[in-house]
């Protein structure tokens, strides 16, 4: 299974007698969300076989971050999705509080699924929106736009920036909640997203155009699906209903009550759907996460991990000496090796973190969610036209940031 | 379990931190994967992860990383082999899962590993005609290359 | 530009030059091209979506050509691979054309600064507008967008002009 064009290898079997043209797409495409490109080899429309190539974005996140402190990586993980910045947050946390053996308190850990799924929510409206776009249909992506601000509102709230968050900490959180903001998520909440949910449900769902631009459009059976290492919506589009949230739950899901909606065929119009759905679970989680959230702190008990209170390290030399240590040294994380993986909007993230004693990472791994779905795009696209290549990349969420890293 | 199978192939396992992990011996590492997918008490199905790692100053001097799942059973395991620095040969598993290739193609980009056996082991993430690999411990962090383009 | 009316109703006259009358049909129409590469892009969209309306200052008509755009918006880290092909697009944009670096990697690079990374786009291109931040805010993009309406209007060199720098 090579994935470089061989024109010569192909050039029998064509409908056209013509020869097989090659054609470039990207990586400045609109399509491409301008990081993408490919080479796609084509018998009239048809798409005979296809290379991807990437690397466009490419940033050096590994060399980065074993430059760094444990605490200074934080920042970095935010731009490896820069749709769900939470979420690559909380999961680089765990890794690092894994190799640590600390327990987070129970309020983090609640605090930790309701800004997860929050992101989830805005993560599956971008994809749903932009996909749409290329499909030429607009006004779903203004129409999701809008609960969007309202969810950077709370965000910009809970850690004063709208997309590069850093909200975690190695052993809790930045800061707790501001006063009310749990208010302010379920008016959000039970308002303005599940109005535009609705809408785009209504504009898309029995729309003929957008059934018959998508239904049977790069369908992937199940087998394939897992042998390519999918994960997340389009894995479960496929129909396999693998969600770490309820089959490795880690954090506090195992708590909550939600469905894992799954696909049959797997093409463009079940991911839709699937999508669709897991928003709707993203927002029942939310509401039982805040009808339960306990008090408490936030961070954990232990100097190790925890910085002094700002209060402490004005008064008192050692609150001051720990707290210098603490930024200058970074926390000590014993050596070993740990792989931590949670649900990620695209499908499972994975951070496998090296760790040989000291204030800083040795090797950290990503495991991104998009790197093998970016890689099945050949088995999706081939047999089908070239219009149906924008509606599959753009159904299948490849964000570059955390695909070039 | 993998060492009752694989007997002398089986450097040593362990489970901190409660990953379950085993060092192999390169040589008969397709094998010992494939037995790890098809084993019905095991059925890794998912290649999730692969990655090399370079401890400078120890000899071996790589480790290649495979991180699998299995989709029923719902474990992990850690699968960890050492490449010697003059030799970073391993045989490539793409025959077991297809979609680890993109995985090998980047740690050859990075690391310079070579999987023997890859259906096209070329570079990933960077350009080519970019020397060296930089995610080695001894690429300095910031050492630049010129641009290779239409306008230089 | 000055306008003399004689009297309401009577057809009056206007007094201008050609470039200042040409300035300020341009003024209100620029057509950007958003080359987004990463996180900024995100920032992109939000300033054309509904809440920040790029439409308000004559800029929402994105060109995804670079043939047919005024402005090129670069949003997002350039990396070495990348770079050639900014400047092949920047190339290809007819004069007069303006350029906006948004963000900290497109204006030096950001807290990458390793092999891959190239550190500012104005190390290949002129850039008239900088827009700070990791990401620029909506409004940071607005407030370029006025300040390329601005210069137009002052008959202010564009960078291109003084491109190389000596």
């Amino acid at each position: 299974m090579t994935d470089r064009i061989e024109i010569e290898a192909r050039s029998t079997h064509l409908d056209m007698q013509a020869e097989p043209m090659l054609i470039n797409i990207g990586p400045s495409h609109p399509a491409t969300h301008a990081t993408l490109r490919f080479k796609a080899l084509l018998d009239g429309e048809t798409i005979i076989d296809l290379e991807s190539e990437f690397g466009y974005l490419h940033r050096g996140f590994e060399k980065e971050s074993e430059a760094a402190t444990w605490t200074q990586v934080i920042p970095y993980t935010d731009r490896l999705n820069y749709v769900s910045p939470l979420m690559n947050n909380v999961g680089y946390a765990m890794a690092v509080e894994k190799l640590c053996g600390i327990k987070t308190t129970e309020r983090c850990d609640y605090i930790r699924v309701i800004i997860s799924e929050l992101s989830r929510i805005i993560d599956h409206m971008v994809c749903i929106g932009t996909n749409m776009v290329d499909l030429g249909a607009l006004t779903n992506f203004w129409y999701f736009w809008k609960p969007r601000e309202e969810v950077y509102k709370l965000i910009e709230e809970l850690c004063g920036q709208r997309l590069t968050t850093a909200y975690t900490r190695i052993g809790g959180l930045m800061a707790d909640l501001p006063d009310g903001w749990t208010d302010r998520v379920l008016a959000v909440c039970r308002g303005v997203i599940p109005e535009c949910i609705a809408d785009v449900n209504a504009l898309l769902t029995k729309n003929r155009i957008f059934i018959e631009r998508t239904m049977g459009v790069g369908p992937i059976a199940a087998k394939d699906a897992v042998a390519l290492g999918f994960t997340g919506p389009c894995l479960r589009a496929a129909g396999v209903p693998l969600d770490l949230r309820k089959d490795q739950p880690y954090l506090v899901y195992d708590r909550f009550d939600f469905d894992v909606p799954i696909g049959e065929k797997g093409d463009t119009c079940d991911r839709y759907m699937v999508r669709m759905e897991e928003m709707r679970q993203s927002l029942r989680i939310i509401e039982q996460a805040i009808a339960h959230l306990p008090g408490g702190p936030v961070n954990v008990d232990d100097p190790r991990f925890t910085l002094p209170p700002k209060e402490l390290v004005y008064e008192n030399i050692e609150a001051l000496m720990n707290h210098f240590k603490f930024i200058m040294e970074g926390i000590q994380v014993p050596a070993g090796e740990a792989y931590s993986a949670t649900e990620a909007a695209n499908g499972e993230l994975g951070f496998y973190i090296v760790s040989r004693g000291g204030g800083g990472p040795y090797k950290i791994k990503v495991r991104p969610p998009c790197f093998p779905l970016f890689q099945g795009i050949r088995h999706l696209v081939k047999g089908q036209m070239v219009a149906d290549l924008i509606a599959v990349l753009g159904s299948v969420n490849i964000i570059a940031g955390e695909l070039d890293r | 379990m993998l060492s009752a199978k694989f007997g002398s192939d089986v450097v040593s396992t362990h489970s901190d931190f409660g990953d379950d992990t085993a060092l192999v011996r390169r040589e008969r590492i397709v094998e010992i994967l494939s037995y790890l997918r098809d084993d019905p008490a095991l059925l890794f199905d998912f290649a999730m992860d692969l990655t090399g790692v370079d401890y400078l100053g120890e000899e071996p001097r790589f480790e290649v990383v495979y991180h699998l799942y299995s989709l029923e059973k719902r474990h992990r395991v850690r699968i960890k082999v050492r490449l010697h620095e003059d030799d970073p040969v391993i045989d490539s598993a793409v025959p077991v899962w297809p979609g680890i290739n993109w995985y090998e193609r980047e740690a050859y980009d990075m690391y310079g590993i070579v999987f023997r056996g890859h259906p096209n082991l070329a570079r990933i993430l960077l350009y080519e005609g970019f020397q060296g690999h930089p995610l080695r411990k001894d690429y300095p962090k910031a050492k630049r290359q010129p641009t290779i383009g239409p306008e230089e | 530009m000055a306008v003399k009316r004689e009297r309401d109703g009577s057809p009056g006259y206007t007094l201008t030059t050609l470039e200042s009358l040409v300035a300020w049909g341009r003024k209100y129409s620029l057509y950007p091209f958003t080359f987004a590469t990463a996180c900024c892009g995100i920032e992109v969209m939000g300033a054309f979506g509904t809440h920040y309306d790029m439409s308000r200052f004559g800029a929402e008509v994105v060109r995804f050509s670079p043939r047919q755009a005024d402005v090129l918006l670069v949003a997002g880290t350039i990396n070495y691979k990348m770079a050639p092909v900014l400047k092949r697009i920047y190339d290809q944009m007819l004069d007069p054309k303006w350029v906006i670096s948004m963000g900290a990697c497109a204006c030096t690079g950001g807290f990458y600064n390793n092999y891959t990374v190239l550190q500012g786009i104005d190390k290949i291109l002129p850039v008239d507008v900088y827009i700070p931040g990791c990401p620029p805010n909506p409004e940071g993009i607005i407030d370029a967008v006025v300040r390329i309406q601005k210069m137009l209007e002052t008959g202010a060199p564009r960078a291109a002009e003084r491109w190389p720098i000596k």
